[in-house]
C-alpha cells in the first residue's frame, strides 16, 4: 500500500477520534466515531489484515454504533447544556493525558524494530480468513465456545437489566 | 516508508484521544465511545505487531488477529451490557452526566 494512503487514513482516523472527544452532541460524536472506525478498517486493511478489517466495519460500524444511536436517540438526548468544568480538572485531565503520550512516544523512540520496515510478505495472495479459521477451532477452540457462552450471559444481562423493575 | 513505529505511534496517539476523553468528557455515553478508541487503538497495535513478526513462511502471525478477533466480540458484548446500565441509570435518575451520579463518590 503506498505511503501517502496510511498518512490519509490515519489523518481521517485521529481527527475524526478528536472529534468524538470534542463535539457537544452525543449524535454528532457517535457518527464521528463511525467515519473514525472506517479509517481504523482502512488502517487493517494496509496491514494485510483483510478480516479484521470487514469485522471492524460489520461489527462496530454496522452493529455497535446503531445501538449507540438507538440509546441516544431512545433517551432523547440533546447537546450538552454548558455547565462550567473545574480549571483543575481539565488541565489535569489535559497533563495526564499528554504525559501519557509522551511516555508512549519516548518507548517507541527507543524500540529498535520501530524503525525498520515491515518485511515484505512471501505471496501477495492471502487468504486470511483461512488461517484465521482454522486457528479459531484448532487451538483457540475453547476460548472461542467460553466467548460464545460470554454472549449468550451478555444476553441475559441486558433482558435482566432492561426489566421495568429491578428485584 | 511507513514503519512499524509509525503505527505504533497512530494507535497511541489514538489511545491518547480516548483516554482524553474518559478524563475530560462529563456525559457518560461520549465516555463510553472513548473507552472503544482505546480498545480499537490497542487492537491496531496487535495488528501492526502480527504484520511485522512474519513466521518462517513468510505469512504474518495469525494469533494476534484471533486475539483481536476475541477483543472485538468481548467489546461488542460490553457496549450491549454497558448501555443497558445507561438506560437503567437513566430510568432511575433522569441523567447521563457522571457528576449527577456521585452516592458512591466519598
Amino acid at each position: 500500500m503506498p505511503a501517502f494512503l496510511f498518512w490519509i487514513f490515519a489523518l481521517v482516523m485521529l481527527g475524526f477520534g478528536a472529534a468524538v472527544v470534542i463535539n457537544r452532541n452525543p449524535i454528532a460524536s457517535a457518527l464521528s466515531l463511525v467515519l473514525c472506525f472506517m479509517g481504523l478498517s482502512a488502517l487493517f486493511m494496509s496491514l494485510d489484515a483483510f478480516f479484521i478489517g470487514i469485522i471492524q466495519v460489520l461489527v462496530y460500524a454496522g452493529a455497535v454504533m446503531v445501538l449507540f444511536l438507538f440509546i441516544i436517540m431512545l433517551l432523547d438526548l440533546r447537546a450538552e447544556t454548558r455547565r462550567k468544568m473545574k480549571v483543575v480538572a481539565v488541565v489535569g485531565g489535559s497533563a495526564v493525558a499528554l504525559a501519557f503520550f509522551i511516555q508512549v512516544y519516548s518507548v517507541i523512540g527507543q524500540l529498535s524494530a520501530a524503525k525498520q520496515p515491515f518485511p515484505p510478505l512471501s505471496s501477495p495472495k492471502m487468504d486470511d480468513v483461512h488461517s484465521v479459521g482454522l486457528l479459531l477451532f484448532s487451538n483457540y477452540n475453547l476460548p472461542f465456545q467460553i466467548i460464545g457462552v460470554l454472549v449468550l450471559v451478555a444476553t441475559i444481562g441486558v433482558i435482566v437489566l432492561s426489566k421495568r423493575e429491578l428485584r | 516508508m511507513v514503519t512499524l513505529g509509525h503505527y505504533l505511534i497512530v494507535s497511541g496517539l489514538l489511545f491518547t484521544i480516548g483516554f482524553a476523553g474518559v478524563l475530560l468528557r462529563r456525559n457518560i455515553i461520549i465516555i463510553f465511545m472513548s473507552l472503544e478508541l482505546m480498545l480499537n487503538a490497542a487492537n491496531l497495535s496487535l495488528v501492526a505487531f502480527s504484520r511485522f513478526r512474519l513466521n518462517a513462511a513468510g505469512i504474518p502471525n495469525y494469533n494476534a488477529q484471533v486475539f483481536v478477533f476475541f477483543i472485538i466480540t468481548v467489546a461488542a458484548a460490553e457496549v450491549a451490557v454497558g448501555l443497558a446500565i445507561i438506560v437503567a441509570l437513566y430510568r432511575a435518575r433522569q441523567t447521563t452526566h457522571v457528576e449527577d451520579v456521585s452516592s458512591l463518590k466519598f
